[in-house]
């Protein structure tokens, strides 16, 4: 059996359920005493338990279980929760995400992972002492006695507690038995009648056997108050539809639980009689009757008539109010009604939705094929509806993009966390300050660039923020402040990590470096060059390597993973001022707007939110230099690349040549091609392993007419001029010096 | 969980051994019912059964509700100590037609009388 899609979903729903725990931990250590918080905590807990026990995942049940134990201590108030059980859950909740990130992937336990287990587990030893409970389910044995003084009376339901309970499919999946709650139950009182509902049980074929079917109906004897019983389902609350009657409940109470009970075949004398409103022998009486009634008046029946309904003797009979009746038969109306409401929300997998996007790219491009035999065949209304036909197009494209976009919001808040957690660790005070939550960017984007930002945060908490007194003596407020900060800039977006700390050592840094020897001893470097040097790999100024970072892995990891994404990352920082680190990366992975250029024959696309303007290369700037050079852009420096140069391609360029303005990060360069043909929809193909290697482009697109077109990397070629620029190259320097009465240091 | 099926005539018998819990239900589901569809009257031997859970019982009470419908016999024997003991927590024996069960408890109360259309 495969159970692979079964696997991913048990993590997605693990890390979800992780995400609900770790809220409800930092509610608890903000306002603590909040019952909710603490049982949502144990429910979490309880439920990965219980999924990872169905694959088989024995280190995340018995961890988990551990975890479990101190929780049950806490919901009973056999201990308090202080700050530091809080940070220790909160450890055990990151651990159980590792454990269950590393069981997924199908890795064997790693030795940091084995060696944060034993910390932890003995921590949690220490919590709960050599004594400790076993778990409720499990040690509510059949056997366990009952409270003492409970009353052994003989059935009178009319003195018990009438618990109603239908218990969700998926209860038994979720790695929680009925059985076990049932047993428990009877550890709070008598279970003096127990009536197991198989209504819901369907037809052999489409019995799910890993479904749970079953309902019941419980007359409980018991003095516990009603919180105590509740809480003995208190981990299936949000699985299980739970009704608690006190004893001798008012004839209004009855009503609700009939209209609240999910058996819409169930008959109303049934309802009634499980209700407890009335018993068995009058429910026996009202039937007889009816039954008579239909037999003397057979004609009745025969016109169609139905006989006296059930409810109606009833209330004549004086055995129930006609409000009960009411509510039992609305309840059957209900019932047909509900089912018509469905959520407004649906789960769609993510492959669907590239599938979709996949096919509306390839729309797209044969969307563009047909616009582009139009204008060849110079047909006018065929170009007029093919112009329409590209236009529902985009805004199929659009509406597609925009159904994989998610808001960072949510990845900045995880931060919260990190931040409470490391600034604690730190002895620091740092408050987290994320404004831009609702800059929506690509799915696949957001759930990559998690890690990357974690690393960034925890650096800037580390190193950048200086500790409490040093702050003080430079005259800054105690509380630092860490911004997360995102927005849309030219087709991409920007995400932002600033601290109010102490910057970037420069002196530190180039003194590392030379040490390493990145730098020579002689040389100069300018600012922006030091602060490049921290993406080295292996680079770290730490003094001492914390737990946190500091160990040299870091930044250039962070530099990696934001390349993969075809993002850019650079920092700025001012000693004693701070540090910004600015990630920019594209909106989304799968189709841009595009500006198709020739050089020769060939066919290359800039994407369109980069390209600046276009301006026509000079004759004479075309005579004093082949390869590359600058250009007086209206008074500012303007390095370009010629592609036919970069892509050595044979032939000559016609009589005039164009200069393509692209802009990336801040940097402007020129690129000089042939001709120029305008916007063009691009659905991005990545290129094959083959082609990994090569700079310069970025992935390949179709044209309307089949010829492939490559499309450029603009934020490469960018990187490329700038290392020339400050290496120095020499027909940089020849260039500049070509291009006579323009200065040198925009660069 | 091991299942072994024998059929004598229109009587078909199926021992179950080991475990009848959510691991092995959707296992042994299709070959509880195929034993079933393949026989006039059967006997559930559980005198072998480790464990049972909800998912357990549940299977029991899917291959009785077939029976019923149609028309056949089913009857659970010589249940184990664990099957009873579940058995006994629902209040089920009775509707399994098990023959004993692990303590007195008071008979369910199945709702005989059918109101008229």
């Amino acid at each position: 059996m495969d159970l692979d899609p079964a696997v991913q979903t048990f993590a997605a729903e693990s890390r979800e359920l992780l995400g609900n725990m770790e809220e409800a931990l930092l509610r608890l250590e903000a306002d603590s005493g909040e019952k909710d918080d603490i049982n949502a905590v144990f429910r979490a807990a309880h439920t990965i338990k219980g999924s990872a026990g169905l694959f088989g995942f024995d280190g995340i049940v018995s961890f988990t279980h551990k975890v479990e134990h101190l929780l049950d201590r806490l919901r009973d108030g056999a201990m308090g929760l202080d700050a530091d059980c809080v940070a220790l859950l909160l450890a055990c909740c990151d651990h159980i995400g590792a454990l269950i990130e590393d069981a997924v992937s199908g890795r064997p336990l790693s030795a940091e992972l084995a060696a944060t287990w034993r910390v932890l587990h003995e921590k949690l030893e220490g919590y709960l002492g050599p004594s400790a409970k076993p778990q409720p389910q499990a040690g509510a044995s059949e056997a366990a006695p009952l409270p003492a003084g409970q009353p052994q009376e003989p059935n009178s339901a009319a003195a018990d507690w009438h618990i109603s309970l239908r218990f969700g499919r998926e209860v038994l999946r979720n790695g929680m038995d009925p059985l076990a709650f049932l047993r428990y139950l009877a550890t709070v009182g008598d279970i003096v009648h127990l009536t197991t509902i198989t209504d819901a049980l369907p037809h052999a074929e489409e019995m799910d056997p890993e479904a749970c079917y079953l309902g019941f109906e419980i007359s409980l004897k018991s003095q516990a108050d009603k919180a105590a019983i509740e809480s003995v389902f208190e981990f299936v609350r949000e699985d299980c539809a739970i009704r608690i009657l006190p004893p001798r409940s008012k004839l209004s109470e009855y009503i609700a639980l009939i209209e609240e009970l999910p058996e819409n075949t169930m008959r109303l004398g049934d309802i009634l009689v499980k209700s407890g409103a009335l018993t068995q022998a009058e429910l026996d009486r009202s039937l007889r009757q009816q039954t008579a009634e239909a037999a003397q008046a057979p004609a009745s029946v025969a016109d169609g008539a139905p006989p006296r309904p059930l409810g109606e003797i009833l209330v004549q009979e004086g055995r129930v109010a006609q409000s009960v009746v009411h509510a039992a038969l609305d309840k059957q109306q209900q019932v047909r009604e509900h089912k018509a409401q469905e959520n407004r929300f649906i789960r769609v997998e993510a492959d669907k939705l590239d599938q979709l996007i996949n096919l509306v790219g390839e729309l797209v491009i044969a969307g563009a094929g047909t616009h582009l035999l139009a204008q060849r065949a110079g047909l006018g209304d065929v170009l007029e509806s093919a112009s329409t036909l590209s236009r529902l197009l985009e805004e199929v494209r659009n509406n597609a993009l925009g159904l994989r976009m998610v808001q960072i919001g949510a990845t900045f808040q995880k931060f919260q966390r990190v931040v409470r957690d490391v600034s604690r660790d730190l002895g620091k005070d740092i408050e987290l300050v994320i404004t831009g939550g609702d800059t929506e960017l690509d799915k696949s984007v957001v759930e990559q660039i998690g890690d990357p930002l974690m690393h960034l945060v925890r650096n800037a908490m580390d190193h950048g923020i200086e500790p409490h007194d040093v702050r003080l003596a430079a005259g800054k407020p105690a509380r630092a402040r860490l911004m997360l900060h995102a927005y849309h800039d030219s087709g991409s977006i920007v995400i932002e990590v600033s601290d109010d700390g102490g910057g970037l050592k420069r002196d530190k840094i180039l003194k590392k470096a030379r040490e390493r020897g990145l730098v020579g001893e002689g040389q100069s470097l300018t600012d922006a060059e030091v602060h490049r040097l921290i993406f080295e790999p292996g680079f770290s100024t730490a003094d001492q390597v914390s737990n946190l970072s500091g160990r040299g892995v870091g930044m250039d990891v962070v530099k990696r993973n934001i390349e993969a994404l075809r993002g850019t990352v650079e920092l700025t920082s001012r000693e004693s001022v701070g540090t910004t680190v600015r990630i920019r990366l594209p909106l989304t992975l799968a189709i841009i707007d595009g500006f198709l250029v020739g050089v020769g024959p060939a066919r290359y696309v800039i994407p369109l939110e980069m390209v600046l303007e276009c301006v026509e290369l000079s004759p004479a700037e075309r005579q004093a230099c082949m390869g590359e050079g600058y250009v007086n852009l209206r008074g500012q420096v303007l390095p370009y690349l010629r592609v036919r140069a970069l892509f050595d391609l044979q032939g000559q360029a016609g009589s005039r040549e164009s200069i393509v303005v692209v802009q990336y990060g801040g940097r402007k360069i020129g690129l000089v091609v042939d001709t120029l043909h305008g916007e063009f929809q691009t659905v991005i193909k990545p290129l094959g392993p083959l082609f990994r290697r090569l700079r310069g482009f970025s992935g390949f697109t179709i044209l309307g007419t089949g010829e492939v077109a490559l499309i450029l990397d603009v934020p490469g070629l960018i990187q490329t001029v700038a290392t020339k620029d400050a290496h120095g190259g020499s027909s940089a320097a020849h260039a500049v010096a070509a291009s006579a009465g323009v200065g040198s240091d925009a660069a | 969980m091991q299942i072994d099926v024998q059929t004598v005539g229109a009587a078909g018998r199926v021992r179950i051994a080991g475990e009848m819990t959510i691991y092995s239900a959707s296992d042994l589901k299709p070959k509880l019912l195929g034993a079933l569809a393949d026989c006039r009257e059967l006997e559930i031997s559980a005198a072998e059964v480790t464990e049972m859970d909800t998912a357990g019982v549940q299977l029991l009470l899917l291959a009785k509700q077939e029976a019923a419908r149609a028309g056949k016999t089913l009857r659970l024997a010589a249940p184990s100590p664990a099957v009873q003991d579940v058995l006994a927590c629902y209040r089920l024996a009775a509707d399994l037609d098990s023959p004993r069960t692990g303590r007195a408890e008071p008979a369910s109360e199945p709702i005989t009388t059918r109101p008229g259309a």
